[in-house]
């Protein structure tokens, strides 16, 4: 069989099996099917042995290749959602910090949102933004929405939407504009921040659907960042945490908290050592910690699984790989 | 006149810029509020022209059947259906229910997602490939993915659970991030600053004029 006819024969399988994942979504026999603790554990003993067997024939020098490594990982990223394993999640001192920032505002605090994320990195952020927003209407914040990236309040509804479905919150009768607003998105990046630090009407005239600023009860005494309690930021790179730091914490001293792709964080460290950011929620692992600290264990928590699953095959990867390169008299030839 | 009046403006602006910093009181407050609205609608007509180029290349790429002109069609198509149900649609084309929405929930939010996740198998992949200990500051950085793969994921905890509080995989990753991530981070930064600071004095002062489009 012909590599070519391989690949065909992948996509066509990959294709079939997610049809029958989505037909059973659909029709409902999906919903609660998960392995067994059992089961599970005999799936991690058959990926760890398999693991073996390739680092063996590493040894033997008989490489596999790209593909390989490929299936592994959509093995490692798959198979733990049917899984029923719970994992111990440690929370680590930036996201505490943030969540004592939160624990410190009164009940009814206004709290202004920045979504700058865009769909791509909805994965890590959106759980981000869901358990926030059921912090905050739990707390009975006044939430105001913006986002500096066109996408961002699209983002931000379909946040509320989610969390609206849960019959908690949908029964707290929550008011748009009265006890949350979206404000939209507005172009000029960080210049949009620094002249909110003077008037946000002057920026944002009118909300996403076009009703006057004046008109909704939950800004009409917000004229700059001094009424406003409280900042959170979930940004996906430039215009994102940094600009919020050094533009609206910086000089109109706001207190600011972050959420960030795993890729954007180590980028925000800086400003958390020096105070300038009361705590930061970094990929996926942070949303699952701060989903924790919050009691509302959601998505972040269900896909670490598949996070802690996939880091293990790429680190078992780079061991073969390693194993290769020096049975190989340092000459790597994993060119496949 | 071409270059003099982009220069005298890039100088007025910029000079406002930093003086409004130190001095945030009339007349620099009320010039930082005008520029900063100017900013924003040039910005938001560079939208407009990007949106508007993409569609002029698209279209002189199918005209003269470029290779894979095919995709610049399905820019074309995919670009104006969304415009055009946006515009159809009028101000309340975001809410929730709308055919926009539609589009945006179930086709943009998927495929960008998918684009996106392709990357976990390309990450792995180079990390096989690539990923070699050929010299001491490799090994350093192996070293350091290593353990900072582990610790941000629950199941370092886990593999380490044998060990006291404070000594465990999480731990060491947490340290990684703070302090020797941060300081390269810092270092960096300082760097990055350093020569913004330098090539924004050689624009504002009209010293720097490549942007202009000369030398």
């Amino acid at each position: 069989m012909s590599t070519r006819v391989k690949e065909i024969l992948v996509v066509v399988l990959v294709l079939l099996f997610s049809a029958v994942i989505y037909a059973g979504k659909v029709s409902g026999w999906m919903t609660g099917v998960s392995f067994s603790p059992a089961v599970s554990v005999l799936v991690i003993v058959a990926l760890a042995a398999s693991l073996i067997v390739i680092l063996v024939m590493t040894i033997k020098g008989r490489l596999v290749g790209r593909r390989t490594v490929f299936l592994y990982v959509g093995f490692a990223v798959a198979l733990p959602l049917f899984m029923s394993i719970s994992q111990y999640i440690p929370t680590s001192p930036e996201v505490r910090s943030l969540y004592e920032g939160l624990e410190s505002l009164p009940d009814g605090s206004k709290v202004l949102v920045s979504f700058d994320y865009d769909p791509p990195s909805a994965p890590e952020l959106q759980p981000m933004a869901e358990s926030f927003f059921r912090y905050a209407f739990d707390r009975k914040f006044k939430v105001i929405i913006m986002g500096l990236w066109p996408q961002g309040p699209l983002q931000a509804n379909q946040a509320i939407e989610r969390v609206m479905q849960d019959e908690k919150y949908a029964s707290l009768g929550l008011q748009y504009g009265v006890d949350y607003c979206n404000l939209g998105f507005q172009t000029g990046n960080e210049f949009v921040i620094q002249r909110m630090g003077s008037d946000f009407r002057s920026m944002f005239p009118t909300d996403y659907s076009g009703t006057h600023y004046e008109d909704l009860p939950i800004v009409r005494n917000v004229k700059n960042f001094s009424n406003v309690d409280y900042v959170f930021n979930l940004s996906a790179g430039y215009p994102g945490t940094i600009e919020w730091v050094q533009v609206a914490v910086d000089r109109y001293g706001v207190k600011l908290g972050a959420g960030n792709t795993a890729v954007q964080a180590p980028q925000c460290y800086p400003y958390l050592r020096s105070g300038q950011l009361i705590g930061i929620l970094g990929g996926m692992n942070g949303a699952a910690e701060f989903e924790k600290m919050t009691g509302h264990e959601a998505k972040g928590t269900k896909f670490m699984l598949s996070q802690s699953f996939s880091h293990m095959i790429v680190i078992a990867f780079i061991i073969i790989g390693n194993v290769a390169f020096f049975m190989g008299g340092r000459k790597s030839n994993l060119s496949a | 006149m071409r270059r003099e009046i982009p220069l005298i403006i890039t100088g007025i602006v910029g000079i406002v810029f930093v003086v409004q910093y130190f001095i945030p009181h009339w007349p620099f407050n009320r010039m930082n509020a005008w520029f900063s609205d100017w900013f924003s609608i040039v910005q938001a007509c560079a939208i407009w022209l990007g949106a508007l180029n993409l569609l002029k290349i698209s279209l002189e790429k199918i005209a003269r059947r470029k290779s894979d002109w095919g995709y610049a069609v399905v820019i074309i198509v995919s670009f104006l259906l969304i415009a055009i149900i946006g515009f159809l649609e009028g101000e309340a084309f975001r809410d929730p229910g709308t055919k926009f929405t539609w589009l945006y929930d179930f086709v943009y939010t998927p495929l960008s997602s998918t684009m996106f996740a392709i990357l976990a198998f390309f990450v792995a992949s180079a990390s096989y490939r690539a990923f070699r200990a050929r010299n001491f500051e490799a090994t350093l950085l192996l070293l350091a993915a290593f353990f900072v793969m582990l610790g941000r994921v629950p199941v370092g905890d886990a593999l380490t659970a044998f060990m006291p509080e404070g000594w465990r995989l999480t731990d060491l990753a947490t340290w990684i991030m703070n302090f020797p991530q941060t300081a390269g981070q810092r270092a960096i930064m300082i760097g990055i600053a350093l020569g913004i600071v330098s090539t924004s004095l050689r624009i504002i002062l009209g010293i720097e004029r490549s942007h202009l489009g000369g030398d």
